[in-house]
């Protein structure tokens, strides 16, 4: 079986390529005044502020709770939108990170008692590098083989930890409820650990802006668009792919660390969910892939969706039908998602929503 | 005229606030989809009914007042411990829980307690046996069940009076409950002279266990303890009789304990269960129904008899009711003063709670029993209590087959 | 360890359809684990509904997956086949969510049951479940049956002409459409057979699929693609592998084993152990 043409190939052979709105995503390099000026740099800042201010003000915890959720749907997603969107490499494995990441982290947070930015930022650190070893073997794999290996690390993980003796085997590590004295106890600390959630968020949004306007993020597309060509032209593809599979488990990773401590407990079923990884594609393609906002709308989108069905009693369990419904459609007829359908309607557009 | 319409309209809202009951909210979820389907829905049925004889008895009264009982939420968890943990926010943040009832299993309940903690509401928890969560520095919890470290000691007491040279496989799921049931008796066994022949943990969701049958018979057992809960103890027990394992005693937990378990047939008969209550115990008692009564009106409402998850439900409302009577109020601190305080003989036996803050709310009044599913004259499966010997209603089978 | 060679039978016929429709189409199936948590779902509606012997019961799950299939391949698969290899694999991974949800909001995750048994047999103090043995014979004919058609039927050989050369395939006057749609058909359909075999063994819940597909991508990897025989002794031994593993460690590292070798497999052997001559 040979391997599959990409695009560039294929329209050299004369094939038709579809016409995706994937093309329209690409960057433009080299703006002035950098990211700074960007406005989506400015609505990333308006949003996580907004998002900060709105229920801690009213001391609105439910809305925090909904809020969150939201935030780290955007996360996953817009860390997600790395590896697919800009180098073209479906990860199919992406929630191991944010698993990983929250066993570290909590592992370090209450049972070390280290610092809680710390512990996040170390399991942050942990993870990248593990992906970082984890890449170099697998992304020597392409297309769909990739995506597999992916799950297969998934398994693998999920497998391992389920029988890890200090991190609590299938039951998982639970944390003692004064775990939350060091900061002002629990009240407190779910506020303190919301608002660090909100700026990973930014973070997130930011470093995907950042990326795309560069060099790096130049030649992430180039290899998303043509792995051989931009071979011969001269970018070192392995490091490429190996540096942004590790960048994209940063962040997730430290999330994770920060969820799992403001949920008190964890355990591989829960860290390792296989349908949250998917959800996060989902997610991506919806908003958008290849484009910050489009993660972010995608990722903010899908889980109002979601957390309406779940609590809709008689449309519960029709979320996950509907997702693979949106998915489908999206696949099938808007691959650009709704930043590729906002494209076609406003093509100036693309200069300000990226 | 206007003075009498005016007395009137006086004595009738006097009247009516007088008889207008209040409210006291309880929430919990139960496990309506997934693996814990079985015991769960058993649980539940001890709240409902609870609930149903209260309110029909005039409610709660407290302080000169009558509350009635209102569950609110009873969601689906789906056995699934995300989602306990947003739906038990829910009912706190946004259906007003006054107090909460645990779910279905430890594992859940675990989950439950952080949530309850972290909002300072008092939980009362059934069906939860492991006792961990009690030595995390809880403030609000309060176990009905014997803890996990209970389930087995009276087992391994009886088969060393039965055949003290029997030796002793553990398969059990690996999870906190069996987890926690399964390594005390590990020691114990050993203690108390047992060879272990065999132990290994199996995946929570396993659904094949020929793999580890086949290790059991090379290890040539004569006893197999373990299981976990339902779909896991019961497939267990039909694959265990399906390759004809030559065991003299088979101890699963939970599982058999529900009247479902009978379905199995011939696959069913024999095993033993340690139990936290059963019809034919009888206490001495101090408030609340008798365990006939209890047993009566179960069978009438439902049709089956109660298990042990039924009767853990109805005492968790029992004892409860019985705190917020004692404390003349509803406020959680004094509320939980009251339970605190709990030193009582309910149909379901004596509840009383640890309260040294290393092992706040463990359960130290109750005691187990051990049941045993045997053939009767007709041919039928029915449970019997085989132990404590002075409370039994018929002797051990041994072996089983 | 003969659990093992009967166990791995039925992972071969699982494995069988994910490989056809691979190698033929190169399309990677992901609906694969829904349809075997469908096929178990069939089997448990037709036996509480007819009470036959379950056996006799595949024929009609494998009718039906026949039709299912052709249903999905003229819904998600076609319109994307001609497009990069990760379209067909986002679509078939939709239909997969959208059959999972449609089948937790049916049956639940509460485990269902399929209480048919057949006697085994004794040797010493071993006893191989009559339905362990059942499943394996059946998947061992199926496979066959389904060699014997590639090779000796029309159809069959249209089939192995368009995995080969599609272009020169319809050259020669094969219309490609229908074989690929046929092609995928029998790959659901003998996913459908598996988990209809299955579900006499053990408990299962529209989630129980999943592991099957695990499995089935292993063997396939293993045994190269679009060989469906080759699927079928990979499957025997991914199961000996299994039964020779379990004595010595606990069963609940299999999983990692099983991933491990998955993903060194495709990290080494890109094209499967048994790369076919002509790529």
């Amino acid at each position: 079986m040979s391997p599959q043409p990409s695009t560039g190939a294929q329209a050299a052979a004369g094939q038709a390529v579809p016409l995706s709105s994937r093309r329209a995503s690409l960057p433009e390099v080299g703006r002035r005044g950098g990211i700074l000026l960007h406005p989506v740099f400015w609505l990333t800042l308006v949003f996580a502020g907004l998002m900060i201010a709105v229920p801690l003000h009213g001391n609105n915890v439910a809305l925090r709770e909904d809020l969150i959720l939201v935030a780290v749907a955007i996360i996953l997603a817009s860390n997600l939108n790395l590896m697919i969107g800009y180098t073209g490499y479906v990860n199919f494995g992406h929630i191991v990170f944010y698993g990983l990441g929250g066993y570290v982290g909590l592992y370090l947070a209450t049972v070390r008692n280290w610092n809680l930015v710390l512990a996040a930022l170390s399991a942050g650190v942990t993870v990248s590098l593990l992906a970082l070893l984890f890449g170099v073997g697998i992304l020597r794999l392409r297309g769909a083989y990739f995506a597999l290996a992916t799950i297969g690390v998934l398994v693998a993980v999920h497998s391992f930890v389920s029988n890890f003796d200090p991190w609590g085997r299938s039951t998982g590590m639970y944390v003692s409820f004064d775990a939350y004295a060091p900061l002002g106890g629990p009240m407190r600390a779910l506020w303190i650990t919301y608002i660090l959630v909100i700026v990973v968020m930014a973070l997130s949004m930011v470093l995907s802006l950042a990326i795309k306007k560069s060099k790096f993020g130049l030649g992430l597309f180039a290899i998303r668009e043509d792995e051989d060509a931009a071979v011969v032209l001269g970018i070192n593809a392995r490091v490429f792919k190996a540096i942004i599979y590790s960048v994209s488990a940063f962040l997730p990773a430290v999330a994770g660390a920060l969820m799992f401590y403001k949920n008190g407990m964890i355990d591989p079923s829960i860290a390792f969910e296989y349908m949250l990884s998917l959800e996060g594609i989902v997610m991506l393609m919806l908003g958008g892939q290849g484009t910050v906002v489009g993660a972010a709308l995608g990722g903010g989108l899908y889980e109002r969706l979601r957390s309406y069905l779940l609590t809709s009693s008689r449309l519960s369990n029709f979320h996950l039908v509907i997702a693979g419904g949106l998915l489908l459609l999206v696949v099938l007829f808007a691959p650009g998602g709704l930043i590729g359908w906002l494209y076609r309607l406003a093509p100036r557009a693309k200069k300000v929503i990226e | 005229m206007k003075r009498l319409a005016l007395t009137a309209l006086f004595v009738l809202a006097l009247l009516l606030t007088s008889g207008f009951a209040q409210n006291i909210n309880i929430g919990f979820t139960v496990s309506k989809t997934g693996a814990l389907n079985v015991d769960s829905l058993e649980q539940y049925r001890g709240f409902e009914l609870w609930r149903d004889q209260v309110n029909a008895a005039g409610g709660i009264k407290a302080g000169g007042k009558s509350y009635k009982v209102q569950f609110v939420g009873s969601y689906d968890d789906e056995s699934n411990v995300k989602r306990v943990q947003q739906l038990y926010t829910r009912m706190i943040l946004q259906d007003n829980a006054d107090f909460l009832f645990s779910p279905y299993s430890s594992s859940l309940t675990a989950t439950a307690a952080i949530v309850t903690e972290q909002y300072g509401k008092i939980m009362l928890t059934s069906g939860s046996a492991e006792g961990k969560t009690y030595t995390l520095g809880n403030h609000y919890l309060f176990q009905m069940f014997a803890p996990a470290t209970e389930y087995l000691k009276g087992v391994l007491d009886m088969l060393k009076a039965k055949d003290p040279k029997a030796t002793v496989a553990f398969v059990y799921e690996d999870a906190s409950f069996s987890v926690a049931v399964v390594n005390p008796a590990k020691t114990y066994a050993q203690q108390v002279g047992f060879n272990v022949v065999f132990s290994e943990a199996y995946a929570p969701n396993t659904t094949d266990f020929s793999a580890i049958i086949d290790k059991v018979i090379a290890a040539k057992p004569t006893v197999l303890i373990g299981g976990g809960h339902y779909p896991d103890g019961s497939t267990l027990a039909r694959q265990l009789y399906n390759h004809k394992v030559n065991l003299k005693m088979i101890t699963l937990l939970v599982a058999p304990d529900s009247p479902q378990w009978s379905e199995l047939g011939d696959a069913a008969a024999g095993v033993v269960v340690p139990s936290q209550w059963e019809p034919q115990t009888v206490f001495k008692v101090e408030f609340g129904p008798s365990g006939a009564d209890f047993a009566k009106a179960y069978t009438a409402k439902y049709n089956v008899p109660p298990s042990y998850e039924s009767a853990g439900g109805y005492a968790c409302g029992l004892i409860l009711q019985r705190a917020i009577e004692q404390a003349g109020s509803t406020d959680t601190a004094k509320v939980a003063a009251a339970l605190n305080a709990t030193d009582i003989t309910t149909f379901y036996g004596r509840t009383k709670f640890a309260t040294a803050p290393n092992e706040h709310g463990l359960q130290i009044g109750h005691s187990m029993v051990l049941a045993q599913w045997q053939k009767d004259k007709s041919g039928t499966l029915v449970k019997q209590v085989v132990w404590p010997l002075a409370g039994k209603s018929a002797n051990l089978v041994y072996p089983i087959h | 360890m003969i659990d093992g060679l009967l166990i791995g039978s039925v992972y071969g016929l699982a494995a069988m359809g994910l490989s056809l429709i691979w190698g033929v189409m190169d399309v990677i199936n992901l609906t694969h684990g829904a349809v075997i948590a469908l096929g178990m779902f069939a089997m448990y509606l037709l036996f509480t509904a007819l009470h036959l012997n379950a056996y006799l019961l595949l024929l009609p799950i494998i009718a039906m997956g026949l039709i299912f299939g052709t249903l999905v391949y003229w819904t998600s698969v076609h319109w994307v086949i001609d497009r990069p290899q990760l379209s067909s694999l986002l679509s078939t991974f939709a239909v997969n969510m959208i059959i999972i949800g449609a089948g937790t909001a049916i049956w639940s995750t509460s485990p269902y049951n399929v209480n048919f048994s057949l006697p085994g047999f004794t040797v010493g103090l071993y006893t191989f479940t009559g339905n362990h043995i059942a499943a394996a014979s059946a998947a061992v004919i199926i496979a066959l049956a389904l060699e014997l058609y590639l090779h000796r039927t029309r159809p069959g050989k249209a089939i192995r002409a368009v995995a080969d050369n599609r272009e020169a395939a319809e050259l020669m006057g094969i219309s490609s459409t229908t074989v690929l749609a046929l092609a995928f058909a029998i790959g659901i359909a003998l996913a459908a057979a598996s988990g209809a075999l299955v579900s006499t063994l053990f408990p299962f819940t529209i989630l129980s699929g999943g592991v099957y597909q695990l499995k089935s991508f292993v063997v396939t990897v293993l045994a190269g693609l679009g060989k469906p025989l080759g699927a079928l002794l990979a499957g025997i031994l991914l199961g000996l592998l299994e039964g020779a593993v379990t004595p010595f460690i606990a069963v609940s590292w299999i999983p990692l084993i099983e991933f491990g070798l998955f993903v060194i497999v495709l990290v080494a052997f890109p094209k499967g152990i048994f790369a076919r001559s002509a790529a």
